[in-house]
């Protein structure tokens, strides 16, 4: 009797430390667990050609995807170390909230419920956009004013169902939304003719809409109803991750600003400005204020590139995206992109 | 003296040592989820996040396509929580009814001496239970609306029946004064139980058989028209009419099924019956061939032996696996999610949950939704099933 009676104590013994080992295991230290791990883990979109695409063979590009790629090479000195998790709308939050990814790069919009709501931490804007719809040319419609009893096919758990109700209601129009999970499946549903409308970011609308059969046969409505700063997203309870986070999509931004580019940061070794200096981690001890080594910033620009450049080769006007600049040029240039210094 | 006693001892060690794991388990479990709680709690409390119940009350801001009761984004989550919550059941209820009969059909052509029509139903159950169901959901939904025509074309009866690729149309009936007719059906039915233990008496006291099917179906005809005369009943019918939008066409008003709905029911219906009629099959063939033979020996027929002294016998055998098929469509409909068809699961535990980032409390409901109606599932069914349970005397 008494050596079962210790036998389930062992046993018990056995749960209670089991318990405590593997909850809380990984708070405030997503740094630590990255370089112990040897790879990052971003969570991405089921397929936004520009932002986050795999091909064939599974190689994930995009913009998004790029600012993985730099958070990886900040931390682990290598872009390729990044383990991409595809992500629906509606379940983006929770896998980031449960630890499964470190970063989300998933074309997210920035609003206050989910920056104060949901225990995240928005570290910034990668692309500004707004939501517009995609419609058939035949239905010879040529402003959102003028839909009125349609049907939207949409992807759920998004701010887009958000505001399409938002507008509809503005101008009393009526509408049926027939909501998916997978832009693939909302896009497929609106090119058989189950919906006249599709609706998302017009980033999104400009990605998916080469996804259609014919893309010649649809425009884009003028209309941009809503304000849609999209951005990547980490967990709120690790300020360390969130500094670095924060400050990789700066220095992309400010490289840009200064001109430093992949192609010709060696070449700027031997520069006397302070601000580049900084940036190629050769003046100052910057990287210590994020538990990095101070070449962090250098890796950034050398193995990923600048925000135009990541830019260009992705979502800019000789890619099939096809997107302007606009409101995403440097604040030097007409757009609103400015990042607080990197010093 | 002594070996009693030691044999008392050991009784009571032994129920003892029985027991013992099973407290310590008990224990290990009551632990277990209380540190689960506290973890819970510590990790919320850790993250700024609070827990309860209250954003039931807030508004959802967002349209569901299809509802059963009034909604629009103005009104609560718990509101979209019932919204979902019936389109669930609806789905289910008419899942399980399809499923039923078609299972049925399909199971009793299996043991058909008729070649073609055995190896036809042979065919249906190899294929509708073999792939994988979210691909059939898939597959059928897109092909409904890839094959149907489009709202200018639409494929029209009379204005009776409306298709297209948006849904099918029907007109619908606006009753006036329609509580006489539930009254009259109510009396029906009431006649209708009386006449059939009536007919039950005559056959075993005497040998006759009334045709009650007949005499019901007369019997309610007449007391219908009576009551809808004398009650006033009347009725305006709303059909579907069509709305042109610059180059949009539409059609509005009338009852409208969503290609959603009739994919996602098709599928579900079809996957499962296959399921079910394996069942019945397999109830059938659990008959004793001697049945069949008495049975043809007293002079029954081949309809009557199916009807009177199989399928009664076999029900025994079919009821309580054909439970699980009702509960497996039950819980497959929330595959719902991926054609667009608001259920419990979409709605819920998908679009309100990710709005909300309320997961904990939600996944809670949901999952204690699916237990009830899975429980009261089988409640119904074990409750049939006991009543034709052999009665041991
Ligand atoms: N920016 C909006 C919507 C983003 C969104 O999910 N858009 C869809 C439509 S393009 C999408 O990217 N889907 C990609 C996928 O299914 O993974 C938000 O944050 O809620």
């Amino acid at each position: 009797m008494k050596k079962i009676r210790i036998n389930s104590f062992a046993v018990l013994a056995f749960v209670v430390t089991f318990i405590f080992t593997t909850f809380n295991a990984n708070a405030n230290q997503t740094r630590e667990n990255v370089i112990k791990r040897g790879s990052l883990n971003c969570g991405v979109s089921q397929g936004v050609p520009g932002f986050s695409n795999a091909d064939a063979s599974g190689k994930w590009t995009g913009l998004d995807v790029d600012f993985c790629r730099a958070l990886a090479a900040a931390v682990l000195g290598d872009p390729n170390k990044v383990k991409y998790t595809p992500l629906s709308a509606k379940d983006r939050f929770e896998v980031l909230k449960a630890g499964d990814i470190d970063v989300l790069a998933r074309n997210t919009t920035w609003t206050l419920a989910r920056d104060g709501g949901l225990a995240v931490e928005f570290i910034g804007v990668n692309f500004y956009d707004g939501q517009g719809f995609l419609v058939r040319k035949a239905a010879n419609i040529n402003s959102a004013k003028k839909l009125n009893n349609v049907k939207v096919c949409l992807e759920t758990g998004t701010t887009t169902e958000l505001n399409l109700r938002d507008y509809f209601n503005a101008n009393k129009l009526k509408y049926e939304q027939i909501g998916f999970t997978k832009a693939d499946d909302a896009v497929a549903a609106y090119d058989a003719g189950r919906c006249e409308v599709y609706t998302t970011d017009k980033s999104g609308i400009a990605a998916n809409r080469t996804k259609t059969k014919n893309p010649a046969d649809h425009i884009i409505l003028p209309e941009t109803i809503s304000k849609e700063p999209l951005g990547p997203v980490v967990r709120g309870n690790d300020e360390n991750w969130v500094n670095i986070a924060r400050w990789t999509l700066n220095v992309m931004i400010e490289a840009e600003e200064y001109n430093v580019t992949k192609k010709n940061i060696d070449s700027l070794k031997s520069t006397t400005d302070p601000v580049i200096k900084r940036l190629l981690g050769l003046e100052g001890d910057l990287g210590k204020n994020l538990n990095l080594d101070n070449n962090w910033s250098y890796n950034i620009v050398k193995l990923v590139g600048n925000y135009g450049e990541s830019y260009e080769a992705n979502v800019g006007t000789k890619t099939p995206v096809n997107l302007p600049r606009a409101l995403n040029a440097s604040w030097r240039k007409g757009g609103i992109l400015y990042a607080p210094p990197v010093r | 003296m002594f070996s009693s006693n030691f044999k008392n001892n050991l009784k009571k060690n032994l129920e003892f040592f029985n027991l013992l794991p099973q407290l310590v388990l008990i224990f290990i479990l009551i632990f277990l989820i209380y540190s689960f709680i506290i973890n819970t709690e510590i990790n919320l409390k850790s993250r700024n996040l609070n827990f309860g119940f209250d954003f039931l009350n807030t508004n959802t801001g967002f349209d569901v396509q299809f509802s059963l009761i009034s909604y629009d984004g103005s009104s609560s989550f718990l509101r979209v929580y019932f919204v979902g919550l019936l389109n669930t059941l609806l789905v289910a209820i008419f899942g399980i009814f399809f499923a039923t009969i078609l299972g049925f059909v399909i199971g009793v052509s299996r043991l058909s001496s008729n070649w073609i029509i055995n190896k036809l139903s042979l065919v249906y159950v190899e294929i509708f239970r073999n792939v994988p169901l979210i691909l059939q959901i898939l597959f059928f939904y897109f092909v409904v609306i890839r094959s149907f025509p489009n709202p200018e074309k639409s494929f029209i009866i009379l204005n009776f029946f409306i298709a297209n690729l948006q849904g099918i149309y029907i007109p619908k009936f606006l009753f006036v004064n329609f509580s006489s007719i539930l009254f009259a059906l109510l009396i029906s039915l009431i006649g209708i139980i009386i006449l059939k233990r009536y007919a039950n008496k005559i056959f075993y006291d005497k040998g006759k058989i009334i045709p009650v099917i007949k005499i019901s179906l007369f019997f309610t005809s007449v007391i219908l028209i009576l009551f809808s005369l004398i009650g006033q009943v009347s009725f305006t019918i709303e059909f579907p009419k069509i709305v042109k939008n610059f180059g949009i066409i539409n059609y509005v008003g009338g009852v409208k099924l969503v290609p959603e709905f009739i994919a996602l029911l098709f599928s579900l219906s079809l996957y499962t019956s296959a399921f079910i009629a394996e069942n019945v099959r397999a109830g059938i063939l659990s008959i004793n061939k001697g049945q069949k033979e008495a049975s043809r020996s007293l002079g029954l027929n081949d309809s009557q032996t199916l009807k009177l002294i199989i399928i009664p016998q076999a029900l025994r055998v079919i009821i309580p696996p054909t439970t699980n098929q009702y509960l497996n469509l039950t819980k497959n409909s929330s595959l719902a999610t991926t054609i667009g068809y608001p259920d419990l699961a979409a709605v819920f535990a998908g679009t309100a949950l990710s709005q909300t980032g309320k997961a904990i409390e939600i996944i809670f409901i949901v999952m204690m939704t699916y237990l009830t109606i899975s429980l009261l599932i089988s409640f119904i069914l074990n409750l049939y099933n006991k009543k034709i349970a052999i009665i041991e005397r």
